[in-house]
């Protein structure tokens, strides 16, 4: 089974310290991850490094891998207007650094994630004319087909309606558990977080505030510092934790 | 308890189906594509042999395609007409007709801008300006043989403008806006010294530089043919080779380097790339700026941005509107062949109009 240890992990822009020595314990197949923070704490930067797209201190451990590219990533739609249908775009992503040759598996698979994410029917559409919300599945749909064992996610619910966010995540976690992949997805929403996640890694500023079962990570305490909200954790009626924020400070 | 209908899976977020209906759409498409690259390949041919038919000697269709498959069959001076006067000047406009669109397709496609092409650069008005300094005050930057003084001057000015691009945008940082204005900072500064050269030419030199940046395919021989079509031979296949990573640089920097691609790296290398094939390209034939805008954007609206089809399908729109200007120059105005840029140019843009307006889509 995949495992993903940060070790020290720094990045800097220019002299501007973004990261710093962020170290997790061994992050293992079949968790679903949540990544948080307010704004500019340093989360896109932390899947840029860990990609190894951005230079810095520390290491990035991978142990279990099966592939010599274990890691897919999906990063936050920027809203590129390419002349590309949804399946080319999603065939793009699955066909990287081999030959353009088309295989019937590599169709087989664009045709999977289509189906997975429940947009088989958006496969004749240009990516240009789709909605933000359609998009972002897209996006998934292009981190999902190249089967990664690690599956980073920069804010995949963003644009996504409140039913598409909760069956992303359903999805997500279901296919963490299936096929034992590592989902580290980067949310804001806290009540999700609690909900779909198995660990949450907190960011302020560049530093990693807290790390663990999310249950024992997410608390008031936490809320308060990190996100200047007073807020209470209870039980809802079927058991689960369910966050209350009651006002800003 | 069961209520007679199946409870819709809550994992699934729309009706998801696994039937191989996108694995026939992909099929088709790839299909599709194939047969507008042969239709296109057709009408070139057809194009290019109207080209050669047309002048002051007129030759009918068949007798054209008889000297091509066989020129010792035809007399010696539909052979000679055709083979050493007509054919340079037909091939040059294919030539260079690819050359400028396959330029101003990798330029849009690295720099994510529909406007780009070798004209946004500064990479033709650099060599308007190498050109103009030979004709107007007799400056040769190369000692060569007289025919090829002027491209020489354009060729160097035109791939130093690049050079200049690529080395301030590497102190700069490679982003698409940097190299997008330091383009045109390069259009303006070599304009007003176009206009300073016309300031201080005689009357004649400035006809002369006039009618260079107007473009013309007469000029083309067979050797200048041959080097420009070894450029755009060589630079066809380094292209096709980054085919996978260009595709990927139009989901964006972000999504591009996600999936492995190094957008800094390639776009420098790209430029320097489109810059060569559109220096020798403008060396030869002067100014010609429809092409390298619109050739890349009928090849978009036919064949999308996949490059396995967008690259060869701008190189043949390219060299289909040259080739078909190529025959208007001479119709047109019977007895007159009015300068291949005005053509395109004149003709051309509503062409391209009419197919940006009635697209259902919008290609970018």
């Amino acid at each position: 089974m995949v495992t993903l240890t940060l070790d020290r992990l720094s990045a800097h822009y220019g002299r501007q310290p973004i990261l710093s020595e962020v170290t997790t314990p061994g992050f293992e197949g079949g968790q679903i991850v949540a990544l948080l923070g307010p704004n500019a704490a340093g989360k896109s930067t932390l899947f840029r490094r860990i990609l190894g797209l951005l230079k810095g201190g520390g290491e990035v451990r991978i142990s279990g891998a099966v592939t010599d590219r274990p890691m897919a990533y999906m990063p936050q739609d920027t809203g590129a207007n390419a002349v590309l249908t949804v399946y080319e775009s999603v065939l793009l992503a699955r066909m990287q650094g081999r030959a353009l040759k088309v295989q019937d598996d590599d169709l087989c698979e664009v045709d999977r994630a289509l189906a997975e994410l429940g947009i088989a029917s958006l496969g004749e559409r240009d990516i240009g004319d789709l909605s933000g919300g359609q998009r972002q599945l897209v996006g998934a749909a292009q981190a999902l087909v190249q089967n990664p064992e690690i599956l980073l996610l920069d804010e995949p619910t963003s644009a996504l309606d409140l039913h598409r966010q909760i069956q992303l995540l359903s999805i997500l976690r279901r296919l963490a558990r299936e096929r034992q992949m590592l989902v580290i997805a980067a949310l804001h929403d806290l009540g999700h977080a609690l909900r779909f996640t198995d660990q949450a890694m907190v960011l302020q500023k560049g530093r990693l505030v807290a790390c663990g079962p999310t249950v024992e990570v997410v608390t008031p305490e936490l809320l308060h510092r990190v996100y200047q909200v007073t807020a209470r954790i209870e039980p809802c009626s079927k058991g689960r934790p369910q966050l209350i924020v009651e006002e800003a400070v | 308890m069961s209520t007679g209908t199946s409870a819709p899976n809550p994992e699934r977020l729309a009706t998801a189906d696994d039937s191989p209906a996108g694995r026939g759409f992909y099929r088709a498409l790839v299909v599709r594509r194939q047969l507008i690259l042969a239709a296109l390949t057709l009408t070139l041919f057809l194009s290019l042999c109207a080209d050669l038919a047309l002048g002051p000697a007129r030759f009918g269709l068949g007798e054209v395609i008889a000297a091509l498959l066989a020129p010792e069959a035809v007399s010696q001076q539909v052979r000679v007409i055709l083979w050493e006067i007509r054919m340079p000047v037909a091939l040059m406009a294919l030539v260079v007709g690819a050359s400028l669109s396959v330029a101003g397709a990798q330029m849009q496609t690295i720099l994510s801008n529909p406007l780009a092409s070798p004209f946004t650069l500064g990479i033709s008005a650099g060599a308007s300006f190498g050109a103009a300094l030979a004709l107007a005050f007799g400056v040769v930057i190369v000692p060569a043989a007289i025919d090829y003084v002027i491209p020489i001057n354009a060729f160097i000015m035109a791939m130093l403008t690049a050079f200049a691009i690529h080395a301030l945008s590497l102190k700069r940082g490679v982003t698409i806006e940097t190299i997008v204005l330091l383009g045109i900072a390069m259009v303006f500064i070599f304009n007003a010294l176009m206009a300073l050269i016309q300031f201080f030419a005689s009357q004649q030199a400035v006809s002369a530089v006039v009618f260079w940046t107007m473009g013309s395919l007469t000029k083309a021989t067979w050797p200048k043919l041959w080097i420009a079509l070894g450029v755009l031979a060589a630079a066809l296949p380094l292209l096709a080779r980054h085919g996978w990573a260009l595709t990927a640089m139009r989901l964006g920097d972000a999504k591009a380097e996600s999936l492995g691609v190094k957008p800094r790296a390639l776009r420098l290398e790209v430029l320097v790339l489109v810059s060569l094939l559109a220096a020798i390209a403008v060396a030869f034939v002067g100014t010609i700026g429809f092409i390298g805008l619109v050739g890349p954007h009928i090849a978009r609206l036919l064949l999308g941005e996949d490059q396995r089809f967008f690259l060869p399908g701008s190189a043949l729109c390219g060299a289909l509107i040259l080739s078909i200007g190529s025959v208007l120059s001479k119709i047109l105005i019977p007895g007159t062949i009015i300068p291949i840029g005005i053509i395109t140019s004149l003709v051309g843009i509503p062409f391209f109009l009419f197919l940006v307006l009635n697209h259902k889509k919008a290609s970018w």
